[in-house]
């Protein structure tokens, strides 16, 4: 049985593909640095086109309008360029009403692709572009420590950490959040007040790492303009001990925070990148490995939401309180306390 | 009823949102039996992005199960059998896996044509992110935008009685073919049209360099008739087929399965149809799979089907979307414990990130099966609303029928058969008198994708004991008051021994009557009670064949709500569940 890795690394090598969700222009170089905010690819992923009907516009039939057209495919249209005419005893023109490429002409009609704002992919961590996707995008690697998270709002950022929870189980209010923090990436703790968000923008904020957030929160949180990362669950959690100490440890260094969202299919997870130089002799992590005793388990549901432990053995087929029978295992807990988990309710934590 | 065959072995692979599972057929003393399953977590997500390792260890399973070797030293499915006894005579596939297919549907008349096209879509795992019709008054370039923006999987579109419009339905297709011109070549849009058979030459000639034009039979070949059946078929191959270019592994098993991978909601569907014509059923029998990702329902009645798939709401991904959909008061009113609105959202945010996690506690368990009552309760809802006014069984339904034959983890899971069904009664809420049926094996979809290479297995299956039958339901739709008396009924076993019972409004009673056995009813309902025999208040005899919960009475009232207060609802749901058999 292989379970799937949530990464908590101290000093990993760290490899990621960055893909555009739409055939674009790859404008990274092999070899190039890259940092967060550098555009690695750009697409038109929503193009806006004209028709703009000429025949019907004129009165006149498909084919005179076609024999009176003045672009052809492929054309630059600028704004009030003439698109066909002149006609008639009025010297009819038909002048373009944005500014745009000629994509087809014909049946006494123009379609225009209107020239619009690219979406540009950032590289999203900083480090080496390592190769490329033809019309895609790119695939950059780093060394440094990394921390996965359960949900992120999309947005990505790169600033110093600042520890504001001083323990795991830290709740924030909005009161804690002042100037002293500006600019930073925030480990906040666990957050269950939206009027932490509103503030963390205002301040403003780099972004913020809670350990756990109300769910109630999330259309807020999607909402705001910094990169907000919540490491172990939607309700009351404190930051499981490895990721608290491993970000704590690591305060006003510099740290990239990509909160993109982890999508049912796709393999990005939200996560810290605090890029450090790494030896040769450090490779990528695995990111599924068989389940076996003594590797450290973060547990996912209740009674034991958020703990992690190490796994004892491997049980067999258990009934539960619920009355839910399920292959299980034991894991010791980190305050030493056996139990037994469904192995369906664990990650395994590398 | 079906003689004895020739010894063919068949394995089907279900690819679930969560878990993929392999089931193994074959003929045991002449007759085709359910043999095993073997089961492991679906690998089409991160960090597997393919199919094929989960399918891989399913089978795995299966062939420690059985001890019969499937997979050969080059990897590859056994097929046809060796006389050693490895390998087995056939393979077929379905899938449920994936993002729901993203469709626009297009059509003539909004509330006709356009209405069947978007029905159409929801008879598979989709989501209609669009609709276009002649009287939404957008430019061409309007709609050709949309069709960019949206960059759906697939266009549905109608329109178009048979013979009837033909140069309205290109104009609608108009702003579609310019989104084809716009597309490379390797992108080309995929397009269903399922409208006016006549004009299929005239599409042909104006599309076919444009975009990949599909056709299947008029969905409305009438103003007044809606046929979605036919056309489903063609829906269906295509939603495999686009499930094959966006899930690495499902084309290897599309080969496998020779090219008949269909969704499981098809498959599930065809077992339903099927059902419905074999029974003979006058009401119908009604087919519910709570899934991870999806809920369908399916109702069969004289070899007619109508089927949907609820994508929005399934117990895995989807159910962040849910919340959307409902009020969570209406979730918090199946609870007998106290649940806050906090920790009812955190909940369903939390298993909409891990769907294949489980609850072990009394408290997510209890969570789990109020979250799949309201489920259920929205599906059937939308479901009979739709089928009243478009469906081809529209009959004025009262949500009765034959037998309803239920599917799904949170069922066969479900620590006992009593809180299983009352999931089920609470949820669909059945009147008159309805049997039970449970997929405890989970082998609907391997039953309904079999049918299409092997009728005789199927039939053959059903007819043993892997479904297990929960009980028979009677269920008295009355407006009496909270204590009277509302049906006499009296049960009269084999053995010629005699029960007399009479039901209170609010009550829900059980007559012990086990599998194998069968019994005489004879109902007499009270104050215009309609127990489904014809009309309100009107009575008779019926026979009834036994179950693992036996006869249940369900005068709770139609439609049932639960009590306000917590802890009347606490007390009686307790009740209930012993009434039923429960802990």
């Amino acid at each position: 049985m292989y379970t799937p890795v949530k990464h908590i690394l101290p000093m990993t090598l760290i490899r990621r593909e960055r893909v555009l969700p739409a055939p674009g222009k790859v404008l990274a170089r092999a070899g190039q640095k890259v940092n967060v905010a550098d555009v690695i690819a750009e697409a038109n992923l929503y193009p806006e086109y004209l028709l703009i009907d000429v025949a019907r516009t004129l009165h006149i039939s498909a084919e005179k309008a076609d024999r009176i057209l003045q672009c052809q495919v492929g054309d630059q249209i600028a704004q009030a360029d003439i698109i066909a005419g002149p006609i008639g005893l009025t010297r009819r023109l038909i002048r373009s009403p944005r500014e745009g490429r000629v994509v087809l002409v014909g049946s006494g009609q123009v379609l225009l692709e209107i020239a619009g704002k690219p979406y540009q992919l950032k590289a999203g961590m900083p480090g080496e572009v390592v190769d490329l996707i033809p019309d895609r995008g790119a695939i950059i690697e780093t060394g440094g420590a990394l921390v996965q998270g359960v949900w992120g709002n999309g947005k990505i950022e790169f600033g110093a950490i600042r520890v504001l929870a001083q323990s795991p189980e830290f709740e924030v209010k909005a009161a804690d959040l002042d100037v002293s923090l500006r600019g930073s990436i925030t480990l906040a703790g666990y957050c269950q007040d939206e009027e932490v968000l509103k503030t963390a923008e205002e301040l403003p904020l780099r972004g913020l790492i809670f350990s756990g957030m109300a769910a109630r929160c999330i259309p807020q949180a999607s909402r705001l303009s910094i990169p907000v990362i919540v490491l172990e669950g939607f309700g009351k959690y404190a930051y499981n001990p490895a990721a608290y100490k491993l970000l704590a440890t690591n305060e006003q260094r510099p740290a990239a925070i990509n909160a993109e969202m982890s999508a049912s299919y796709s393999a990005a997870r939200p996560e810290v990148i605090i890029p450090l130089a790494v030896p040769s002799s450090v490779g990528l992590p695995v990111e599924i490995a068989p389940l076996a005793a003594n590797q450290t388990a973060r547990l996912l549901r209740s009674p034991y939401s958020g703990e992690t432990g190490v796994i004892v053995a491997h049980k067999g087929r258990v009934t539960f309180q619920s009355g839910l029978r399920a292959e299980a295992v034991e894991v010791r807990l980190e305050n030493g306390q056996n139990v037994v988990v469904p192995i369906a309710n664990l990650e395994l934590i590398a | 009823m079906t003689s004895r065959v020739d010894a063919e072995s068949l394995l089907a692979v279900d690819v679930g949102s969560v878990t993929t599972r392999a089931v193994l057929f074959d003929v045991v003393e002449g007759r085709y039996r359910f043999i095993a399953n073997g089961s492991a977590p679906t690998t089409a997500g991160a960090p597997y992005h393919d199919i094929s390792e989960g399918v891989r260890l399913a089978l795995d399973q299966l062939q420690a199960i059985t001890g019969r070797i499937l997979i050969g030293s080059d990897q590859q499915l056994i097929m046809p059998a060796l006389p050693d006894g490895s390998g087995v005579d056939s393979f077929v596939a379905t899938i449920s896996a994936g993002e729901p297919v993203k469709v626009i549907a297009i059509g003539l008349l909004e509330s006709i044509s356009t209405e069947s096209a978007r029905r159409l879509a929801l008879t598979t795992y989709s989501k209609v992110v669009e609709a276009f019709n002649l009287n939404d008054r957008r430019r061409t370039d309007t709609r050709l935008n949309a069709v960019v923006r949206l960059r759906p999987d697939l266009i549905v579109a109608a329109g178009g009685t048979e013979n009837g419009a033909s140069q309205s339905v290109v104009r609608m297709l108009e702003a579609v073919g310019l989104a084809g011109y716009l597309r490379p070549h390797s992108q080309r849009l995929e397009v269903l049209y399922v409208g006016n058979q006549a004009i299929h030459d005239e599409l042909q000639n104006t599309f076919r360099d444009l975009v990949n034009l599909h056709f299947a039979p008029n969905v409305r070949p009438d103003l007044d008739v809606e046929q979605l059946d036919p056309a489903h078929a063609a829906l269906a191959r295509l939603a495999g087929e686009i499930r094959s270019q966006q899930i690495p592994g499902v084309a290897e098993l599309n080969l496998w399965a020779n090219g008949g991978l269909i969704p499981s909601a098809t498959a599930f569907g065809r077992v339903i149809r099927f059902l419905g014509k074999e029974l003979a059923a006058s009401k119908g029998v009604l087919g519910v799979d709570v899934g991870a990702s999806a809920t369908t329902l399916a109702w069969g009645k004289n070899g007619d089907l109508s089927l949907r798939v609820f994508t929005q709401l399934g117990l895995g991904r989807s159910m962040a979307e849910f919340l959307h959909q409902v009020q969570l008061r209406d979730i918090q009113r199946w609870l007998a414990i106290e649940v806050s609105e906090d920790q009812l959202t955190n909940y369903i945010y939390s298993k909409a990130l891990y769907p294949a996690t489980l609850p072990v506690t009394d408290e997510e368990m209890a969570i789990e099966q109020a979250i799949t009552r309201q489920i259920l309760a929205a599906a059937a809802n939308r479901f009979f609303a739709e089928e009243a006014a478009y469906g081809a069984l529209k009959d004025g339904s009262s949500q009765q029928f034959d037998a309803i034959v239920v599917a799904g983890s949170v069922f066969t899971r479900a620590p006992n058969l009593a809180q299983a069904t009352l999931m089920l009664l609470d949820g669909l809420q059945p009147s008159g008198v309805t049997t039970l049926v449970l997929d405890l094996n989970q082998i609907m979809p391997a039953l309904g994708a079999a049918a299409a290479i092997n009728p005789l297995l199927v039939v053959q299956v059903l007819e043993s004991s892997s479904f297990l039958h929960l009980g028979t339901v009677i269920a008295p739709s009355s407006r009496a008051r909270m204590g009277s008396p509302v049906l006499r009924l009296k049960m009269t076993y084999e053995s010629g021994h005699e029960t007399h019972l009479e039901v209170k409004q609010g009550a829900l009673e059980v007559l012990p009557l086990p599998i194998g056995q069968t019994a005489r009813l004879h109902l007499h309902p009270l104050h215009r009670a309609d127990v489904g025999m014809g009309a309100p208040g009107r009575g008779g005899g019926l026979k009834v064949v036994g179950g693992a919960l036996g006869v249940i009475i369900d005068a709770r009232g139609r439609p049932f709500v639960p009590p306000a207060d917590r802890n009347r609802r606490q007390e009686l749901f307790r009740k209930w569940q012993w009434t039923l058999g429960g802990q």
